[in-house]
């Protein structure tokens, strides 16, 4: 009984949680951007203005949800839905803290790379499928961003699985016990944030969305709710991307006093902050630039960061 | 590079600085004098209405918001039958309030009058009027202008010449 109730709940309270927080960084993006702005952003509804969030689902849900009879209908409907799943999904493997986990997945780091690459999908589906090209030319950078950015996003986290010795996202924490990764791993660690930046497309790096030139690329095509999956999926990739940096290089849930549940969350949320800092700060690059960051500086720095990290692993055995 | 972590830095910095926002209904707006906002029709000193219903701010409006009928009273007094501003298509551009000859119509700071109809932004000339003078408290036009009106023969306004008989002014 018990090992079936306990997983359930996890599962549960989880997804409860994660979509919380997903939602509740929309009012928390709007609020901080404001801050940085000097202005207030949404303070009317409810304390504080948290209740804004609410206000806005509501609209969204009451909206009109129109599919454009040019559009490709069933990939057009499954899109958005493949953003928010593959996310979710990258959650499963993710341990809170001791214990608390999905599953215990031995390859937990290769799953996790596995679906957010799946997640270009989402993207690329969802560009073509609106047969409009401005939503094509987004789902066209979002291939080649993604892609590209992708392949040192696993090199990336190679030194940190060096490191450990284990594909396995609880072995990684715990073996941070005596000095976190990003000390060690800090080359790592910056190729990481860049690339979950891209994996994520927010706002420094949101080529494939590009407001002011696509008129938000691949899904100018969309209303309503599938609208919003969208960008629940971009909230969602925040904090999965924030929770991995956490994971990886910030030794997870370790820390004193504090329980490790609460450390796990404060670490994200600082992370989910520096995110919303950057989009608040930093210019979107050049098309070309994006590419050329990714393959002529990115990638060499990913592999130097392998090879000394295998040197000096080596040299010390 | 460096550049970068230089902007971030300024922006999170104005995490500590003061915030610009006005939260209106709480906090209202200072508006300067000028501000062109709601208008109004402005009377004398005496207590009369300046306006003598010349037509010109409804000529010289570009959205043609103003309309009005003039008539005249027993004294010889010009002044509008009725008096429509239409605030729905208003764009407070003051224009009329610079055409007008007597200072009349007037652009004051006020900006709350939004309604829930449309038709309740035409305002009527018992709207518009006010019991004051406006900007211009001592301005009386009748009693700079050269009209002759009921009280007020031709010669006996402000600074005005007494006439001058054509037939016997002789070189």
């Amino acid at each position: 009984m018990q090992e079936i109730v306990i997983p359930l709940l996890i599962v549960f309270v989880g997804l409860a949680v994660i979509l919380g927080v997903a939602s509740g960084l929309i009012w928390l993006e709007r609020r901080l951007l404001a801050l940085w702005q000097d202005r207030y952003g949404p303070n009317r509804v409810g304390p504080f203005g948290l209740l804004q969030v609410l206000a806005d689902v509501i609209k969204i849900l009451m909206k009109e949800d129109w599919i454009p009879p040019f559009a490709d209908r069933p990939v057009f409907i499954i899109a958005p839905a493949i953003t928010v799943v593959t996310t979710l999904m990258s959650f499963a493997v993710i341990a809170i803290a001791a214990g608390i986990t999905v599953v215990d997945l031995g390859i937990g780091v290769l799953f996790f790379l596995a679906m957010s690459s799946l997640g270009v999908y989402s993207l690329v589906l969802g560009g073509w499928s609106s047969n409009d090209k401005y939503s094509l030319l987004g789902g066209l950078r979002a291939a080649a961003q993604m892609l590209s950015y992708e392949l040192f996003m696993g090199l990336s986290l190679m030194g940190v699985v060096m490191l450990a010795g284990s594909f396995n996202l609880r072995d990684i924490v715990e073996a941070q016990r005596r000095l976190w990764f990003c000390v060690p791993q800090i080359v790592g660690l910056c190729v990481f944030f860049v690339a979950g930046l891209a994996e994520t497309h927010r706002l420094p790096l949101d080529l494939p969305e590009a407001d002011n030139e696509l008129v938000a690329g691949y899904h100018s095509e969309y209303s309503s709710m599938k609208f919003g999956m969208f960008f629940l999926g971009e909230y969602i990739g925040i904090t999965l991307i924030s929770a991995l940096i956490t994971t990886f290089f910030f030794g997870g849930w370790l820390g004193p006093w504090l329980p490790d549940v609460v450390w796990f969350f404060i670490k994200t949320m600082a992370f989910v902050c520096l995110f919303i800092a950057l989009r608040a700060s930093l210019l979107r690059p050049r098309y070309d630039q994006l590419m050329s960051l990714a393959w002529k500086l990115m990638l060499p720095l990913a592999l130097l960061n392998l090879i000394i990290t295998g040197g000096v692993l080596l040299a010390r055995r | 590079m460096i550049s970068l972590v230089r902007v971030i830095w300024r922006v999170l910095l104005h995490t500590f600085h003061r915030r610009v926002t006005i939260q209106y209904p709480e906090q209202k707006p200072r508006l300067k004098p000028r501000w062109r906002g709601r208008i109004i029709l402005s009377r004398d000193p005496d207590g009369g209405e300046r306006c003598v219903a010349c037509y010109l701010c409804a000529v010289v409006c570009p959205v043609e918001c103003i309309a009005l009928q003039a008539t005249e009273d027993e004294s010889g007094r010009r002044y509008p039958e009725f008096f429509r501003i239409n605030f729905s298509r208003c764009i407070f551009c003051g224009y009329c309030e610079e055409a007008c000859p007597t200072y009349a119509i007037q652009l004051t700071p006020d900006f709350e009058m939004s309604e829930y109809k449309r038709e309740n932004l035409v305002y009527e000339k018992e709207d518009l009027l006010i019991s004051g003078p406006g900007k211009y408290p001592d301005y009386n036009y009748y009693r700079v202008a050269g009209l002759s009106i009921a009280g007020k023969d031709k010669g006996q306004a402000e600074d005005e010449d007494p006439p001058v008989d054509l037939h016997t002014l002789m070189p």
